[in-house]
C-alpha cells in the first residue's frame, strides 16, 4: 500500500476542499485511490470562468463554469511512500507488497524522504506556499483493494498550498498564436494509494493485487456553473478520464449538461459522474446510500512532518534526518517560464515559437546545438528548426532523438545558405536528401547534385540577355506594368540555370536590364 | 490560570479541545440535535447529560459507514454513555488554546532512506487470504450492498 502518491490541487475560488464535509456522492464500488507514488492535485483551468454560454431562450444571463481539477501522479522513487518495497511496473501480482502494504496488524508507516523531497520540489516548481508542518490523516472508505479500510493522506494540512502555474494556450486562425495564461494550484498533498481490482463478473469475484504501481497521470474534473456576480453553483465531480481530449470533452460536455439543467429549471446534485467516451456523456455514477462520508481522523501513526530551511535549520542536526527546502530549491533545474523567457530574449524569437521549443522533447537543445555550429543567424535557425525539422519529425512520427539529421549537419547546411553558395529551395532539397540517413554531409551533396548558386555574375547576366530575347511578348509585358509579367521572366531564366541562380539576384538583373 | 499553565494542565489530563472536523462525537451530538424522527426503538429515554437521544437514522448511518453492528439497545446505550463520557469535554474553557493536532507531536517524524528493503513474499502473505486465484487475493464483487433502510428487520438481534 504505501506507495507514495502527491495530490496537488488548485481549485476555483471558493471551493472548499470536498473532503472536510464528506466530498460528493461516491460509488462504494468505485476506487477512489489513484496509482501508487502520485501527485494528486486541483487546479482550476483560468482565474476567469472558462466557458461563457449564452442563454439561449431568456437571453438574458450569462453563465459562467468553474473548473478544479484533481491530478494525481506518481512519484518517481525507488520504494513506496510508507514502505520499503519497490515500486515498479508490470511486477507479478502482489509481488511488491511488504507486510504493511497487505495491512497486516502490527505494520506501521515509515515516511519515504525521497517523497517528501519530490513533494517539496514540486510545490517550488509550482510556486506553492511550503507548509514547514504538514499532517497526515486517515480517509476511511471500504474497498477489497484498501485492505486497511482507510487511505492515509494530507487532507487537513498538506505539504504545499497556493501555487501557481503559467501554460499557454493556443489561439488564433492558425492556432498560432499562444496566450499565456494562469492556472491557480490550491494543494498538494502527499497520499497513500488503494490496490488494483479486476473484477471478474463471470464468476462474481474481483482479483486484487496489492503493487500500485501503474504509472499513469489521472485526472478527475469538478465542474459547477453559475450567473457571475452569483454565488458558485453546485459542483459535479466527473472521474474516468483517459486522457486530455476526454478531460475536455466531457468538461464541455458537463458544463452545457448542468446550463440545460439548470435553465429547464431543474437542479443540479453534488454528485460524482463518469464519463463516457463513445457516448460523449457524462452519467451519474450515484449511490443511493448517499454521500459519502471519509470520517477523516489524524494518523495516529505519524507525527507532524516537519520542513527546514536555511535559518531553521537545527544546529548538528542528522543531514539525513532533516529536509532544508532552501537546498532543494537549489536543486531545481531551471524552469520552462524561464528558459523560455531566456530564449525569446536572447534569440527575439516570439513566445509561441518559445512553447514549440520546450514542449518536444530534445528539441531545444537540438536548437541550441545548431545555434552553436553555424553562423547563421538565430532567426533563420528557429524558423528551419520549428518548421523544416520539426515538420519532418511529425510526418513521420519520429522523436528528436531519433532524427537523421544531427545538429551539425543542418549548421552546416544553414552555413552554404547563409554564405549564399546555394539558394534557399535547395537548401529544402539538401534537407530532404541529409533525412534519407545516407550519411552524406550537406558539402556533398550540394557538389553531387551540383547545388551551388551560379557565381558568375556575367554568365548570368548573359542568360538573363538571351531568355529575353527569347520571349519579346513577355518582356513587353513587364514593361507594360504587368505585375506578373516579372516573375514569370524570373522562371523562365531560373528554368535556364537549372534553378542554379538566386532568384534575388535574377530579379536584380532583370530589373537592370528593363531600366524598371 | 494563565494560558501556559493551562496548556499545560490540559496536556496533563489528556484532555483536549475538540477539533470541529475531527471529533467522531461531536458528529453524533449534530446528530442528536437533529429533531428526533422515525423508529425509536433503539433510542434510550435516559439522558445522563442532558445530550438527547440517538435517533435510528444516525444509528443506521454508523452502521453503513463503519460497518459496526448495534444489534442491541445495550449496544446503543453503551453508545450513548460513551458519548455522554466525551461530552464531559466541553466543560473545559479552550478559548485561546491552539488545538494539538497529534500526541505524538513532540516526536521527530522518521524519514526512511528511498531503498528498497521489503516485498517478495507473495506466497507468505497469499497465505493469509480464504481464496487465492493465481497470485491475486480474492474478494467478493465490488461492495454487497447493505440492505435498504425499509427493508431492514429492525432489531434483528436481541
Amino acid at each position: 500500500m504505501a506507495a507514495p502518491m502527491l495530490r496537488w490541487g488548485c481549485r476555483g475560488r471558493r471551493w472548499a476542499f470536498a473532503r472536510v464535509d464528506g466530498g460528493s456522492c461516491h460509488r462504494r464500488g468505485a476506487p477512489t485511490g489513484s496509482t501508487s507514488n502520485r501527485i494528486r492535485g486541483e487546479s482550476s483551468v483560468a482565474q476567469q470562468p472558462l466557458h461563457t454560454a449564452q442563454k439561449t431562450r431568456k437571453g438574458e444571463h450569462k453563465w459562467a463554469a468553474v473548473v478544479g481539477l484533481e491530478i494525481h501522479a506518481q512519484i518517481s522513487s525507488n520504494s513506496k511512500l510508507f514502505s520499503g518495497s519497490q515500486v515498479r511496473f508490470s511486477a507479478p501480482p502482489n509481488s511488491l507488497v511488504s507486510f504493511f502494504d497487505a495491512s497486516l496488524p502490527g505494520t506501521l508507516p515509515v515516511l519515504n524522504r525521497r517523497c517528501v523531497e519530490a513533494a517539496v520540489m514540486t510545490g517550488l516548481a509550482l510556486n506553492c506556499h511550503i507548509n514547514k508542518k504538514s499532517l497526515f490523516d486517515r480517509k476511511h472508505y471500504f474497498y477489497a483493494d484498501l485492505p486497511a479500510g482507510y487511505q492515509i493522506t494530507q487532507q487537513r494540512l498538506p505539504i504545499a498550498v497556493n501555487g501557481s502555474l503559467i501554460y499557454g494556450v493556443c489561439a488564433g486562425k492558425k492556432q498560432s498564436q499562444v496566450i499565456p495564461k494562469t492556472v491557480r494550484i490550491k494543494q498538494i498533498q502527499l497520499e497513500q494509494d488503494s490496490g488494483k481490482s479486476l473484477h471478474d463478473n463471470l464468476r462474481s469475484q474481483t482479483l486484487i493485487d496489492l503493487n500500485r504501481a501503474e504509472g499513469q497521470l489521472r485526472v478527475d474534473a469538478n465542474i459547477s456553473v453559475h450567473h457571475p456576480g452569483e454565488p458558485l453553483g453546485v459542483r459535479t465531480e466527473v472521474k474516468n478520464l483517459n486522457s486530455i481530449r476526454f478531460l475536455a470533452k466531457a468538461i464541455d460536455y458537463e458544463i452545457q449538461r448542468q446550463i440545460n439543467e439548470l435553465e429547464n429549471g431543474g437542479e443540479i446534485l453534488n454528485e460524482t459522474r463518469s464519463f463516457h467516451h463513445k457516448l460523449g456523456c457524462t452519467m451519474s455514477m450515484r449511490d443511493k446510500e448517499g454521500k459519502q462520508d471519509y470520517r477523516f481522523m489524524p494518523e495516529p501513526n505519524l507525527p507532524p512532518l516537519v520542513l527546514y530551511d536555511a535559518t531553521s535549520l537545527p544546529a548538528g542536526a542528522d543531514p539525513q534526518q532533516v529536509i532544508n527546502i532552501d537546498q532543494i530549491r537549489e536543486t531545481l533545474p531551471e524552469l520552462p517560464s524561464v528558459t523560455r523567457e531566456k530564449l525569446v530574449q536572447q534569440y527575439g524569437m516570439l513566445l509561441e515559437h518559445s512553447f514549440t521549443l520546450l514542449n518536444e522533447v530534445g528539441l531545444l537543445e537540438f536548437f541550441q546545438n545548431v545555434i552553436k555550429e553555424t553562423r547563421a543567424e538565430p532567426k533563420k535557425v528557429t524558423s528551419w528548426v520549428l518548421n523544416t525539422f520539426l515538420g519532418y519529425l511529425k510526418q513521420q512520427n519520429l522523436a528528436v532523438s531519433e532524427s537523421p539529421v544531427t545538429p551539425s549537419a543542418l549548421a552546416e547546411l544553414l552555413d552554404l545558405l547563409d554564405s549564399r553558395t546555394i539558394s534557399s529551395s535547395a537548401a529544402k532539397q539538401v534537407f530532404e536528401e541529409l533525412w534519407k540517413r545516407e550519411g552524406k554531409t550537406p558539402g556533398q551533396i550540394v557538389s553531387e547534385k551540383q547545388l551551388e548558386l551560379m557565381q558568375d555574375q556575367g554568365a548570368l547576366e548573359q542568360l538573363c540577355h538571351s531568355v529575353m530575347e527569347a520571349h519579346p511578348q513577355v518582356v513587353m509585358d513587364v514593361k507594360n506594368r504587368n505585375p506578373r509579367a516579372i516573375n514569370k521572366l524570373i522562371g523562365l531564366v531560373r528554368k535556364a540555370t537549372q534553378s542554379r541562380a538566386d532568384p534575388v539576384m535574377i530579379k536584380e538583373i532583370l530589373e537592370k536590364k528593363l531600366s524598371l | 490560570m494563565s494560558s501556559q499553565a493551562r496548556r499545560s494542565a490540559l496536556r496533563a489530563g489528556a484532555l483536549r479541545g475538540p477539533r470541529k472536523e475531527e471529533m467522531w462525537s461531536r458528529l453524533v451530538w449534530l446528530g442528536l440535535r437533529a429533531p428526533l424522527g422515525g423508529r425509536q426503538g433503539f433510542t434510550s429515554k435516559a439522558d445522563p447529560q442532558g445530550s438527547g437521544r440517538i435517533t435510528a437514522a444516525v444509528i443506521e448511518h454508523l452502521e453503513r459507514l463503519a460497518l459496526v453492528d448495534f444489534g442491541s439497545r445495550e449496544a446503543v446505550t453503551r453508545l450513548e454513555k460513551a458519548i455522554a463520557f466525551a461530552d464531559r469535554l466541553r466543560a473545559v474553557d479552550t478559548d485561546g488554546v491552539e488545538p494539538m493536532e497529534s500526541v505524538l507531536e513532540d516526536r521527530c517524524l522518521y524519514l526512511r532512506s528511498d531503498n528498497v528493503v521489503e516485498g517478495n513474499c507473495a506466497d507468505e502473505l497469499l497465505q493469509n487470504s480464504h481464496r487465492v486465484v493465481e497470485e491475486y487475493f480474492v474478494a467478493p464483487p465490488g461492495n454487497i450492498s447493505l440492505p435498504k433502510l425499509d427493508e431492514q428487520e429492525p432489531f434483528p438481534h436481541s
